[in-house]
């Protein structure tokens, strides 16, 4: 945990200023992307794979039935053959009104609150449209820069210690901020970076119909515009999975250095060059 | 089993119901013209720009063979115009419906559904994305819209192409409840862009648009206007229903429905 001492004139930032206002707008568009995400995912709330929906076989579908208890109604998630009742969270849940509605994800969760396509839409694509150009950026300055390369991508050596890396991480002992990302560090956010957001992308413009005839192979590659859609939906469950993380990974190692190191780039703490 | 697919398929209808009607409840105040929509709804402009751009070669939606053509096709928004107008075309099989088209052309006309299906005709199997996140694949039999346009000729100062259609989605005082659509001319003359009087080799079905609805394939399921009965070219489609160019426009949706 103790940072490495270090001459002073050899200390960098920890973080670029690209990395950190990239960061921050990242933040700002998930924060809107994911409740309004759910908004649209309400309009129908049910998953398939291939082009079309086979509206008898989702692999995922949240819905609710008629049911005798005090409300009246069961919210349940049908996750291919199997269903669980989840009253309450998904499926039926209890809005403002205080009475239990059919809804697939609670209002609590959604942008706009109520069920409202239009201004989901809204909000979705204008935060897209942000996203997408933030994450260019982050993308084209990770790869100029080779900070990509250097200190995200996971070597050869980083994938033979990842054993020991679990173990270490399961007893809460993380190794000590050296200015280089240990193998797991690395592979979460090469990952989110490289993969998971890129991903979310690519299978939100192939539900376009528009995109789809401009580029048909940008839906081929999800094997249709139906997986696409459920790719998109695992994609940002993913991202939630991670920030989960993340936040997590952040509050025990230090959250104030760890936020600090965000915002004014952290000079005086890394040892190493890592952007 | 057939059983609860059934009524997995029922609460899937009752779902896009329930969102509908949602949506129309919800929607109402959207005449509230809300700053921060209206700044959120650039994104549309942008949106279009880029798409128009891309897709300035005229690039075609795919189209699938027949082993594709979904099983069961999803009908939404009306299903059964109740309009004692659209009622009498319907009880005589639109025998006596004329398609008028008129506005900013140089010949207004009007043509049966036997002159309809008398002119050349392009059939095409695609796919049909609602704005909800379904998607289904049909065969459509038409008339090219671009077709029709040459035979009406257009005024100089036409820009979009309005569709009206019989049905009224949502009762309303002062008729603004009525489906009608709009399409830039661009869109009007894509070789895609037809009026479909066949889906899957059938006569098209009411719940389906009889007796024609628009297919314009590179956009979303709420631009492509069914029961139409009058198409109109306008310069400008501000003075037409609540002035967004198409029922779900006036209700919040996006004009460009391309994503």
């Amino acid at each position: 945990m103790t940072p490495l001492r270090h001459d002073a004139r050899s200390a960098t930032r920890r973080h670029s200023l690209t990395v950190r206002i990239t960061h921050w707008v990242n933040v700002l568009c998930i924060i809107f992307l994911l409740p309004s995400g759910l908004q649209i995912f309400n309009a129908h709330p049910a998953l398939y794979l291939g082009e079309i929906s086979d509206f008898d076989n989702p692999v995922l579908a949240i819905s609710a039935e008629p049911a005798p208890n005090a409300d009246g109604l069961r919210g349940f998630v049908t996750l291919g053959d199997v269903s669980f009742t989840t009253t309450g969270l998904l499926g039926a849940s209890k809005g403002p009104s205080d009475t239990l509605q059919q809804r697939a994800f609670p209002s609590w969760s959604t942008l706009p609150g109520d069920n409202n396509l239009a201004e989901g839409r809204r909000w979705h694509f204008f935060f897209a449209w942000l996203f997408v150009l933030n994450g260019a950026i982050y993308l084209i300055h990770g790869l100029a820069s080779r900070h990509a390369f250097r200190n995200l991508a996971p070597t050869l050596t980083d994938l033979k210690r990842i054993g020991a890396d679990i173990r270490d991480h399961l007893r809460l002992r993380f190794h000590p901020d050296n200015g280089k990302y240990g193998p797991l560090q690395k592979l979460a956010y090469f990952g989110i970076a490289f993969l998971v957001l890129p991903v979310i992308v690519v299978s939100g413009w192939a539900m376009s119909p528009g995109m789809n005839a401009a580029f048909p192979w940008m839906v081929d590659i999800f094997g249709g515009r139906q997986s696409a859609r459920t790719m998109h939906f695992v994609a940002a469950f993913l991202l939630v999975l991670f920030i989960v993380v993340h936040l997590a990974m952040v509050v025990l190692t230090g959250p104030l250095r760890g936020l600090r190191a965000m915002v004014t780039g952290g000079q005086t703490k890394g040892a190493a060059n890592v952007e | 089993m057939s059983n609860d697919r059934l009524s997995r398929r029922r609460i899937l209808k009752l779902g896009a119901g329930a969102a509908a009607v949602a949506g129309l409840a919800g929607c109402g105040p959207i005449g509230k013209s809300d700053g921060v929509l209206d700044i959120l709804g650039q994104a549309e402009k942008l949106t279009e720009r880029v798409q128009r751009f891309i897709l300035s070669s005229g690039q075609l939606a795919r189209e699938f063979s027949e082993s594709d053509i979904s099983p069961y096709f999803l009908a939404n928004g009306s299903t059964d115009p109740q309009e004692p107008g659209y009622r009498a075309h319907a009880a005589e099989g639109f025998a006596s419906w004329r398609l008028e088209i008129g506005g900013l052309v140089e010949r207004p006309t009007s043509y049966s559904l036997d002159e309809l299906r008398a002119m050349p005709s392009r059939t095409q199997i695609t796919r049909h994305d609602c704005v909800e996140g379904w998607s289904c694949i049909g065969k459509w039999k038409g008339v090219k819209l671009s077709h029709l346009l040459e035979q009406t000729g257009i005024a100089a100062n036409a820009r979009y192409v309005v569709f009206h259609c019989a049905d009224a989605l949502e009762q309303t005082m002062d008729g603004s409840g009525q489906y009608y659509e709009s399409i830039a001319m661009v869109d009007a003359f894509h070789p895609q862009t037809i009026l479909a009087y066949e889906m899957n080799d059938e006569t098209l079905p009411i719940p389906y648009g009889a007796p024609v609805r628009l297919r314009l394939e590179r956009q979303l399921g709420y631009k492509m206007a069914k029961y139409i009965m009058r198409i109109e070219l306008v310069e400008s489609f501000a003075q037409i229903g609540r002035g967004r160019g198409g029922f779900w426009e006036d209700r919040g949706y996006e004009w460009y429905a391309g994503i």
